[in-house]
């Protein structure tokens, strides 16, 4: 146990200050003032898989490590889409996930979003569409931001999302 | 003896590949008793693949890979029928074949003669009367979704349930499906069905140039991209002649070993995580950031994904790159060894990896265990070790094997792999190979077969291809070591409770892209 704890005290707090959305770029701390007053410190993230090389799924994972901390801020992965406020869709959209991706939208309640990530979930990247790839996941659901990059790094994806909303 | 295999005096033929690679032409018969002599020498079935060659000959291929003592053993077999291709099944020799087949029914319309032909890649996303990799296909086509029910093995008997998993998972993860047959907590059965990530990347090699190709190869499955560009490139150079600089080569293991590095340092955070150790996840992963960092300012990217290339790399190490490697090669290493004795140490956490999802050496063995699930079950395979590759075969790579074949010997293998990983990572940067880092890889002869295998974090991965004319791809086949291990997790379950599933899922981490591809 006092290794245990000798180690979380020598790692300390590594969490970085959250990026600044590209657009409109106010200030950060105000950009979380909002997302706190519209969301309740409550944004429910539901990620989707819908045929990606899983690229795309180590960034998304790197979310919740303690530099970016997304949890930190209130935003969090959650396990079921009737619990989720966001899709996050990873892509492209193979044939055989077309249907479990719309039945995921669907469970989730209104008002919903949807964020795709990665080249191949904007246009389907090096896979393209064949008779076992859909392409891009805007083919498939509508989709409100995309973020390109092979695979994006974390803080594109968290800019994504901060962006998002700074326009709701 | 088996690579000549002296199955009635039949020639057998060097194939291009970076490891010693034989290929025999056999019939039917041979085919079968051929693969029987091979798994009674101790051989295993590294991979399966078909081909359509009705348009240069008529006739449709199958082709199998097998790892014997001396290197791969390749058996070619040609089918007369144009209208029921079929040979005869491997699976009751080598049981992960099965799966390997059904794909092969499902793509290409070839059977084999077992009766199990449930779709395996094909859920009804095409007509069970297309085969996309027929040359006569049109791989831009789509169809409407057509799902039909999958008969899953029943369980009866007083109180069996169902529980059905996927192919969404509660988590960040990608996806697939599990059905396990329960009696309370107890599971019974599970059988798994994947290919829901079918990207239909066969068909899409079709269509590109060889000196593309290795960027597709790269996101079969995302967290080995380095081991699947290297294994096309690796085929292609031997296709081609083409001799990758001993710098590029030096490189390119550096670069494998930081993506076995970032795996297993964010699998033991996972595994910690999944036996309710959050600490173990938080540490785990910033040594994981930490190492994507490093990767950043010494390679240009935190992922690998278009590193390595036809001929070489793509960039060398910026200049005093291999001094602040080796400096961050001790604070990881202090790192691990300091968190290695706290799970140690840790009761609660032992008690949940020890004696869960055993799989014993006998099972293993005999189910074709493969890479590091294998070695954990003290199958002793790692193709560095045992048919080093350059530059390996300056290194003397150590094996790292257990025997226990629990979640706790797969969260020991990892972690003495990550000290031989930074131990070979630490001679790669002290070897003084200098020189370029590419050298040019011309176009390969037509109709010329080629094999590359890399041993990655997970296991082994093979890609072959055949070169078509005027530098196209022709066919290329990528196998993912998932396809050997899948079926393990359908044993190791048995007799576990189901809420150890996510724990026992985890220390295989197998990758459902690299399968369904």
């Amino acid at each position: 146990m006092i290794h245990t704890l000798s180690r979380i005290i020598r790692t300390g707090i590594l969490t970085e200050t959250y990026p600044t959305p590209v657009a409109a770029a106010p200030e950060i701390e105000g950009l979380h003032k909002d997302l706190r007053n519209i969301l309740g410190r409550a944004l429910c993230i539901r990620h989707v898989d819908a045929g990606s090389c899983n690229g795309c799924e180590l960034e998304i994972q790197a979310l919740n490590n303690p530099y970016y901390n997304l949890e930190g801020i209130g935003i969090k992965f959650v396990a079921s889409p009737r619990h989720a406020d966001l899709l996050l869709v990873t892509g492209p959209v193979s044939a055989n996930m077309e249907e479990a991706l719309k039945r995921t939208l669907d469970a989730v309640p209104d008002p919903k979003l949807v964020v795709a990530v990665g080249d191949c979930g904007a246009c389907g990247g090096v896979f393209g569409s064949n008779y076992a790839s859909r392409g891009a996941i805007a083919n498939v659901i509508p989709v409100h931001r995309t973020v390109t990059g092979c695979p994006p790094n974390p803080v594109a994806i968290l800019e994504a999302i901060c962006s998002l909303f700074s326009e709701v | 003896m088996p690579m000549d295999l002296c199955l009635g005096g039949k020639a057998t033929y060097d194939i291009p590949s970076n490891l010693p690679c034989r290929r025999t032409t056999v019939g039917a018969v041979d085919w079968h008793r051929g693969a029987e002599m091979l798994q009674a020498a101790g051989g295993r079935l590294l991979t399966l693949w078909g081909a359509d060659d009705r348009d240069r000959d008529g006739r449709f291929r199958i082709y199998a890979a097998f790892l014997v003592k001396e290197g791969v053993a390749v058996f070619e077999h040609e089918m007369e029928s144009q209208s029921k291709p079929t040979y005869p099944s491997l699976a009751e020799i080598f049981p992960c074949a099965l799966h390997m087949e059904r794909a092969v029914h499902d793509l290409l319309g070839i059977a084999s003669m077992e009766p199990d032909h449930r779709g395996w890649l094909r859920h009804g996303g095409w007509p069970q009367t297309v085969f996309p990799l027929r040359r006569d296909f049109d791989g831009s086509q789509q169809f409407p979704i057509d799902s039909q029910p999958y008969a899953f093995v029943q369980v009866e008997g007083d109180g069996v349930h169902e529980i059905a998993v996927g192919p969404v998972h509660a988590g960040t993860i990608e996806p697939g499906h599990f059905r396990f047959s329960v009696v309370g907590e107890k599971v019974l059965r599970l059988e798994e069905r994947l290919g829901y990530t079918h990207k239909g990347v066969a068909k899409r090699f079709e269509g590109m140039q060889q000196k593309e190709g290795h960027r597709l190869a790269a996101r079969l499955s995302g967290d080995s991209a380095v081991a699947f560009s290297w294994a096309y490139c690796a085929a292609l150079e031997a296709i081609t002649h083409t001799t990758c600089p001993p710098r590029a080569a030096n490189l390119r293991a550096l670069a494998l070993e930081h993506e076995r590095l970032a795996n297993h340092l964010g699998d033991l955070g996972a595994l910690g995580n999944d036996a309710g150790f959050a600490f173990g996840l938080t540490q785990f992963s910033r040594m994981k950031e930490d190492l994507l960092r490093v990767n950043a300012s010494a390679f240009g990217a935190r992922y690998l994904f278009d590193f390595v290339e036809p001929g070489g790399v793509v960039v060398d190490l910026p200049e005093n790159a291999s001094r602040s490697l080796l400096d961050h090669y001790l604070v990881l290493e202090e790192g691990v060894s300091s968190l290695c004795a706290i799970y140690d140490n840790h009761p609660g956490l032992q008690d949940r990896f020890r004696d869960a999802g055993v799989l014993n050496q006998e099972l293993a063995e005999k189910l074709g265990a493969i890479g590091l699930a294998g070695r954990a079950s003290g199958v002793s395979i790692d193709l560095r070790v045992d048919y080093p590759y350059p530059p390996y075969d300056r290194l003397n790579p150590k094996l790292v094997i257990q025997s226990t074949g629990d979640v706790g010997a797969r969260v020991q293998v990892r972690f003495d792999e990550i000290f031989e990983s930074l131990r070979l990572c630490r001679m790669l940067l002290e070897d003084s190979a200098s020189g370029p880092i590419r050298t040019d890889c011309p176009f390969g002869v037509p109709g010329r077969l080629g094999l590359g295998l890399i041993e990655a974090w997970r296991g082994p991965v093979v890609i072959a291809i055949e070169s078509g004319p005027d530098g196209s791809i022709r066919r290329c086949h990528a196998h993912d070591p998932s396809w050997q291990n899948w079926p393990l997790l359908e044993y190791a379950i048995l007799g576990n409770i189901v809420p150890d599933f996510p724990l026992i899922n985890k220390s295989f981490n197998l990758s459902y892209s690299g399968h369904d591809g």
